[in-house]
């Protein structure tokens, strides 16, 4: 075989010996081309696989973990949720629009394809700043992508982030979670079982777009926006996105299908071996029965489209016809096209001929494992140390700035172009703390967040990574959820960087012991490695997505101020240290050196401490200070509140004035309280807290030992802060 | 109403459930309405609003009888893309065009009740404002002057104490939503069945299905 084939499919010479070895022969052109996407680094974590087992994975609601298209969680009384985050990011960079509908589409799919009803969508995004006209290109493209597709499709989306740092020039970041509900006992899995049962293929025709998409697209740095790689990029239907969802819900409620999995990147061959493999059957397919969009594709290209909107069935012997005459009240095609064997292998026919006979399991579990070489930053490896730059005068000036900066402002021009209230289960939707969708027929809600923030990864991995996690479940436990469980996207560089292993390597065991601590199981994820532009690397960011459990959603509470009068108080301690902070970054424009010091049990305590309080009704509203820093968590609860005021008064910190009020040292809640019962409130737990001021009807106001050090209209601080994402466009 | 691509069919069936009303969901392929009080077609993206919003629903299998049951003096109430796809289909004047802005609008908006004299705001009182969300891309109700004299305008975007004001994407006269002549066809953007219940922030659209209910009461009982 010569070279140029197997780089041609993105392999190296040694995974082709290794193929060869597993075959014990030559692989024909088409099984390469098997190999080349199931050994990619996006289907086969290659080199991310030997760090992801440090995660805990287990917990008494887990009903399925890590390796399935979703996990899912029990959730009591006979419910569940399923949970996936993905991302869509080189797609995304070179055609922003079909690049976020189709990360949309697919991580629906993961959802559904587990028999559960998608019940809400978020989307976590990163791009460059505004200050440039790409990246203001690529930010309207993918919001407008994103809306495309979830508002047809009926799912509302609910929350997310945005974030603006120089680190994603040349290589945004598009992150979708799908979240769904389902009875436990209509829990369906990806699994190939029972010798003779149907394979079906359904949805939407077979064409030839996103070839390559995951070996070669996704599976590569980035370096000049390659154009040429576009037709790698698929094109979604929502329309057909929506079909599919209630066709395939329905054909579940026969009882016939055993096994499902969905048609996402490396299409029919990802489907067809690891359905086969996680059932250890074999499966045979004969191409020539697929649905084609178009006339003339060869086997290859059947094998290795990436269209969209469709699914692989396993149908009990004999019952297809029942699930395709389903399909056809859709409007859909099911088409059977193959059998399920017990000899392992996955044998791919062209009508009579076979064209490709390869074990199953060599696809998938005998992928290489790569433990690639790593380097941890040294102390004396960080750039030099940067001073803290002087104290400002103007603090009420700095307030306003920060309000205007796009990383803190109102993200209403983003969500109000999604429909983040259809099926009218939306309890709370974009813009607080974590969403909540409540589940009909019961009391439960379910509350969601997204979180990450790279710049803390990028001072520290380590701290940063345990932090993304406190921080998703401390936004949940604001509106009065019970974190159970969390899924994830790895967004890191190019990992044949020893740097970027490292960062990896530590953000990981970070994340993993914020898990043990919190008790929170991660239920599956997602990587993605390469994102890298013109010897750029991205900062390392591993995001979140948190479900939580409310067990009576009318406990839930807000983020706003909800009476002038009430008390204001502050769980949790202030530390000096603004590294990170985004005051120093849109202020100063500096990373700073260090992170503030994370204690997880402190965390733990005060996450507790809250969750007593919100259930105890206790806590009127609450809003965990993150970005931006306490003056900043103080005026977004003035925002969203119906009381639009705060006078807050402190004693003179022992810490830096600008620490105080933007530093962003974790593990700290505001909260609403009714004056009678502040002392109820104080013995909830052993953690600091302490009253910081009152809810007025307007202005904030605040002062250390009387001495007033800003007070601000607050008519015009809103006024900025809803107003600023606009103006940057 | 269930097209395929509708998708606020689910949030209606939930609503009138609310109510206490026995409700179905009719698929497009049906042909005969005979049976039922109101007939409701609901927002979404009826096949995908391809080529325009509710223009292939128009022509659905189910529209002739949904024409049928509406000249016969049924009940007919089109929501979002149900209000699009009654105007593809002739059954209320004017069209629905793309936002002044040309971008999707989902938040809670104010509208104020203008005529009370239907089967569907008959327990509401002129100038009442309810908070309802709207959710939609093509929302910009657009009559002509001819039109104009083929239609009763029912609710128009407001501020929050009924003053003008408010209108999300440009329709003209502020129109939110309006009716035939006679009453028994309306169409509005806002979206009444996801403002049923405190839970979800407003229990404004009760009025628009109470006012159905009080209709109906009172017909079964002159008929009877």
């Amino acid at each position: 075989m010569s070279e140029a084939l197997y780089v041609e499919v993105g392999l190296t010479e040694g995974e082709y010996e290794k193929i060869v070895e597993l075959l014990g022969r030559e692989p024909n052109h088409l099984e390469l081309e098997l190999f080349g996407v199931m050994w990619s680094e996006h289907c086969s974590y290659k080199s991310s696989r030997v760090h992801l087992g440090l995660f805990p994975t287990e917990g008494e609601r887990v009903l399925v973990g890590p390796g399935e298209n979703a996990g899912v969680l029990d959730i009591g009384d006979g419910w569940a949720v399923a949970l996936r985050a993905e991302s869509h990011n080189h797609p995304s960079a070179i055609e922003p629009f079909q690049g976020a509908a189709t990360g949309v589409g697919g991580i629906l799919r993961d959802i559904f394809t587990m028999g559960a009803r998608p019940v809400a969508l978020l989307d976590s995004l990163r791009f460059g700043p505004l200050t440039y006209a790409r990246n203001k290109y690529l930010f309207r493209g993918v919001v407008a992508g994103i809306s495309h597709y979830g508002n047809s499709v009926g799912v509302p989306t609910v929350g997310g982030e945005v974030f603006f740092d120089r680190s994603y020039q040349g290589n945004p970041l598009v992150n979708v979670m799908a979240v769904g509900v389902l009875r436990k006992e209509n829990l369906v899995k990806g699994q190939a079982s029972g010798v003779g049962n149907e394979i079906l293929i359904v949805g939407a025709k077979t064409g030839r777009d996103g070839i390559h998409g995951a070996s070669l697209l996704a599976s590569r740095e980035f370096n000049e926006a390659p154009l040429e790689m576009r037709p790698a990029v698929q094109v979604g239907d929502p329309f057909m996105g929506k079909l599919l969802i209630e066709a395939t819900l329905e054909a579940l409620e026969t009882g016939a299908v055993v096994g499902v999995n969905d048609l996402g990147a490396a299409g029919l061959t990802s489907a067809a071996s690891e359905t086969a493999s996680r059932a250890g059957t074999g499966v045979e397919i004969d191409v020539s029965l697929v649905p084609r969009r178009e006339e003339g594709m060869t086997p290859d290209e059947v094998m290795l489209s990436e269209s969209q909107e469709r699914m692989l069935f396993i149908v009990e012997q004999g019952k297809g016809d029942k699930v395709r005459e389903i399909f056809r009240k859709w409007q859909l095609d099911a088409a059977r096209i193959g059998f399920v064997t017990d000899d392992g292998m996955l044998r791919i026919r062209d009508g009579k001929e076979v064209v490709a006979q390869v074990p199953a399991a060599a696809l998938t579990e005998s992928a290489p494992v790569y433990e690639r070489p790593m380097e941890f930053p040294k102390k004396e490896d960080k750039e030099v140390s940067v001073p803290l730059p002087k104290l400002p005068d103007g603090y009420g000036e700095i307030l306003r700035s920060l309000l205007g900066s796009p990383n803190l402002a109102s993200k209403a021009w983003v969500y109000n172009q999604y429909d983040y209230m259809v099926r009218a289960d939306t309890v709370m939707g974009p813009g607080g703390d974590a969403a909540i969708i409540r589940i009909k027929g019961t009391d439960k809600g379910i509350a969601i967040s997204t979180d990450g923030n790279s710049r803390y990864t990028k001072i520290d991995p380590f701290l940063g990574g345990a932090m993304a996690v406190a921080e998703a479940a401390r936004n949940v436990v604001c509106v009065g959820g019970r974190p159970i469980g969390l899924t994830n996207c790895l967004n890191f560089g190019n990992p044949e960087n020893k740097e970027i292993m490292g960062q990896f390597r530590k953000a990981i065991e970070g994340m993993a012991l914020a898990c043990r601590v919190l008790g929170i199981p991660v239920t599956g994820g997602n990587v993605s490695l390469y994102n890298e532009t013109q010897g750029e690397n991205i900062n390392p960011t591993p995001l979140v997505g948190m479900v939580g459990l409310l067990e009576d959603v009318s406990k839930r509470v807000g983020n706003g101020f909800t009476k002038s009068g009430n008390l204001i108080c502050l769980i949790g301690e202030n530390l000096e240290e603004l590294g990170g902070s985004e005051y120093l970054s849109y202020v100063y424009d500096i990373y700073g050196n260090d992170l503030p010091v994370f204690d997880l049990e402190r965390e733990k305590e005060v996450q507790e401490f809250c969750l007593r309080g919100i259930d105890e009704g206790l806590i009127k509203s609450a809003h965990d200070v993150s970005d931006g820093g306490l003056a900043i968590a103080i005026a977004e609860m003035i925002f969203n509140g119906r009381a639009k005021g705060a006078a807050i008064s402190m004693t003179e910190p022992l810490i830096r004035r600008d620490s105080l009020l933007f530093g962003e040292a974790p593990s700290r809640i505001v909260v609403e309280v009714e004056k009678a019962d502040v002392e109820r409130v104080r013995e909830l737990g052993m953690v600091p807290f302490m009253v910081i001021g009152e809810v007025k009807e307007s202005g904030f106001s605040f002062a250390l030992d009387d001495e007033e050090i800003f007070n601000e209209d607050t008519i015009e601080l809103e006024k900025i802060w809803r107003e600023a994402l606009k103006w940057s466009l | 109403m269930v097209f395929p691509g509708s998708n606020c069919d689910l949030d209606v069936h939930h609503a009138i459930r609310l109510m206490g009303q026995d409700v179905s969901y009719v698929w497009h392929t049906e042909t005969d309405l005979s049976q039922y009080d109101v007939v409701i077609l609901p927002g979404g993206f009826s096949y995908g609003d391809y080529l325009r919003v509710g223009a292939i629903a128009s022509y659905s299998p189910v529209m002739s009888a949904i024409k049928e049951f509406a000249y016969q003096g049924g009940l007919v109430l089109g929501i979002c893309n149900g209000f699009q796809i009654l105007c593809e289909a002739g059954l209320l004047p004017g069209a629905l065009r793309a936002n002044e802005d040309l971008s999707f609008h989902c938040h809670d908006i104010y509208v104020r009740v203008e005529d009370t004299d239907t089967p569907f705001s008959n327990q509401l009182r002129t100038g009442d404002v309810l908070k309802l969300p709207i959710a939609h891309g093509e929302g910009n109700y657009f009559a002509s002057e001819e039109d104009m004299k083929n239609l009763r305008v029912i609710f128009r975007y407001s501020d929050s104490q009924g003053n003008r004001g408010g209108n999300p994407n440009g329709s003209v006269d502020d129109i939110a939503g309006i009716s035939n002549l006679s009453g028994n066809v309306l169409g509005l953007m806002p979206h009444p069945e996801r403002a049923m219940e405190e839970l979800l922030g407003s229990r404004d659209g009760r009025g628009i299905f109470s006012s159905i209910v009080a209709y109906l009461k009172e017909r079964s009982g002159i008929s009877v």
